[in-house]
């Protein structure tokens, strides 16, 4: 490419109108959140976010003062790498992203985004961010209440781990890893639900690969979400007893790579899906 | 710019069926409607023209704009489709609103675009309901009025007189003449032919994919000239008028007003038949009050070229 050619491409590229873009999506993640976040239809997926809370919450209440922090810290490991990554997000993500676009074709609701002043590039990326948004206010409200409410019986032993610096660690490294985890698989769903009418097998087919990811070659590893996920888990739960069999020693991996493989991986379903919105026709009739 | 809606050679198909096949119109400002029964193509043509759908061949231009640039595009065109669903749990008000913030508005230029928009289709007072709780000639109101609302230059409505009362169907036909005039395109497809016939300025007739008659009502009708045209004499004694048409080689029907104060006459030669009638005029053997013609409407054509009744299509 010669330097005129990158000048120009650079010129045109910031003579799009990013900001008229920016303002849309914003529109549109606020149009969905309003329409979305609190709805009857979609209790199960507030089950699969709350449940684990609700029975730390039961834990808590009726079996305080049997346990030690540090195994409790192992359970939340656990609860999180076993129950929240493995099933809770991933079904989670799958029921929010099946609606952003498929649900609205079964709905016949999608012509009015379809008939609105918005690149349709810009209309998949605002419903995966308002996807995405939904799933991180659940699943992430999800897992700091279990995290406060892991450690609340421990009165200010637990207070004090909670805001030590391994405590935050621990913290930070949860809700990055929701926030990460909430981003890939929405966009993965969403394309799922772009590509068939129902994604559920190939969801179950993408969930089986996810199991088996950590024991695949380190370059098809790059391409699972669980797989990058694993490498910024705070705590490492002991191979013993049954989760000898869900545990599986891997090389090291920087987080700074691990987050950029899921930001990539991410980044690049986006991309495919942008180019199937763009064939996408509104044919109701045939849902 | 150019001012027109051009369909080039175009053609739909959804797996083998047919949607329109080789379709090519230019059509200018002002209201078109489009004609034709169940499974035409209507809607099609409709959606092609909005990019709901993409052609399998030919290219659609609105105005020299294409859909693609969704942006421009979808400022000058408002469609009004005839889906009957909505988001679930919204008001006429959000609806409409909601709609025009993704124009890039402010809260006040939406706000104030959705009063004006909802006040136009006589929705101001319901407009905060839930759309669920409307009636169906609500929900088609408020869908009108989400088309309208940004003021665009070209409006596409399928079918917007479903489910409208008499009185809101003539407040509707209204509104859809006075945009017409201000020089929109304004595209209808219906089934009510003689309520779009009294204000397009031209017709698209339709069947089985294919346009089969385009141009303004009365052009059509001649070009339709197998068939015998009827006409309409009002006069004191019909039933001499009739003796003497029956004379006539061209006229091949003469049938009695059911008043019996005029004759329908079908004739093949209308020219000829005009000579005819002005010479009975000068004998004075029969006291003519007036002459018009009875098929020269949309109805009559439909019936002509599809072969069934456009009214109760």
């Amino acid at each position: 490419m010669s330097a005129d050619q990158i000048i120009s491409s650079k010129t045109s590229l910031l003579q799009r109108p990013w900001r008229l873009w920016f303002a849309q999506i914003r529109s549109i993640v606020v149009l969905e959140t309003r329409r979305n976040l609190l709805s009857w239809r979609s209790w199960w997926v507030y089950f699969l976010a709350f449940a684990p809370a609700c029975i730390i919450l039961l834990h808590a209440l009726f079996d305080h003062g049997r346990g030690r922090m540090d195994e409790d810290t192992l359970v939340l490991a656990g609860i999180f790498q076993f129950y929240y990554l493995r099933l809770g997000i991933f079904f989670g993500c799958l029921g929010i992203a099946m609606r952003l676009i498929r649900g609205e074709m079964v709905e016949r609701s999608l012509h009015y985004y379809l008939l609105a002043p918005v690149q349709r590039e810009v209309l998949l990326v605002a419903k995966f961010f308002a996807g995405a948004v939904r799933s991180v206010v659940l699943f992430g409200g999800a897992v700091l209440a279990s995290f406060l409410l892991m450690y609340a019986p421990y009165g200010s032993a637990g207070q004090q781990f909670i805001s030590s610096d391994a405590g935050r660690l621990h913290l930070y490294a949860y809700l990055g890893i929701t926030v990460l985890a909430c981003m890939g698989y929405c966009s993965i769903f969403l394309l799922f639900s772009m590509l068939m009418k129902n994604p559920t097998p190939a969801a179950l087919v993408l969930m089986g690969f996810e199991f088996i990811s950590s024991i695949l070659p380190p370059f098809i590893q790059r391409f699972s979400v669980a797989a990058n996920l694993r490498h910024l888990l705070p705590v490492s739960i002991p191979a013993e007893g049954i989760f000898n069999l869900l545990t599986v020693t891997t090389e090291p991996v920087p987080v700074w790579l691990a987050v950029l493989g899921v930001l990539v991986l991410t980044a690049g379903i986006l991309a495919v899906s942008c180019y199937r919105m763009r064939r996408l026709e509104i044919s109701y009739t045939t849902e | 710019m150019n001012s027109e809606i051009i369909f080039g050679d175009v053609s739909k198909f959804y797996g083998e069926v047919l949607g329109v096949n080789r379709v090519s119109l230019s059509l200018p400002p002002g209201i078109t409607s489009l004609v034709g029964p169940n499974g035409s193509g209507k809607t099609t043509l409709m959606n092609l023209m909005t990019g709901l759908i993409r052609p399998t061949r030919g290219s659609v231009s609105v105005m020299g704009l294409n859909p693609g640039d969704a942006y421009e595009f979808f400022r000058a065109v408002g469609y009004c489709t005839q889906f009957d669903s909505f988001p679930r749990g919204i008001t006429g008000w959000d609806f409409v609103y909601d709609g025009l913030r993704l124009h890039g508005m402010n809260h006040k230029q939406a706000a104030d675009l959705t009063v004006e928009a909802l006040t136009r289709v006589n929705l101001g007072e319901a407009a905060h309901r839930k759309i669920a709780g409307y009636s169906k000639g609500m929900r088609q109101k408020v869908r009108l009025a989400q088309s309208i609302a940004h003021h665009p230059t070209v409006l596409v409505l399928d079918e917007p007189l479903n489910g409208l009362d008499p009185m809101a169907r003539a407040e509707s036909l209204a509104l859809f003449h006075e945009l017409g005039k201000q020089g929109m395109h304004v595209v209808i497809s219906s089934h009510v032919l003689e309520e779009v016939d009294r204000i397009s300025d031209r017709v698209v007739m339709m069947t089985g994919g294919y346009v089969i008659a385009v141009g303004n009502i009365h052009q059509v009708r001649q070009e339709v000239r197998e068939k015998p045209m009827q006409i309409l004499v009002r006069c004191a004694h019909p039933e001499v008028l009739a003796s003497k048409i029956f004379e006539l080689d061209h006229c091949v029907e003469a049938k009695l007003h059911a008043d019996g104060a005029g004759v329908f006459v079908r004739t093949r030669d209308v020219d000829q038949f005009y000579t005819v009638i002005n010479r009975i005029v000068s004998e004075g053997t029969v006291k003519i009050e007036a002459i018009s013609p009875a098929d020269d409407d949309a109805s009559a054509i439909y019936q002509y070229l599809i072969g069934s009744d456009g009214g109760t299509a």
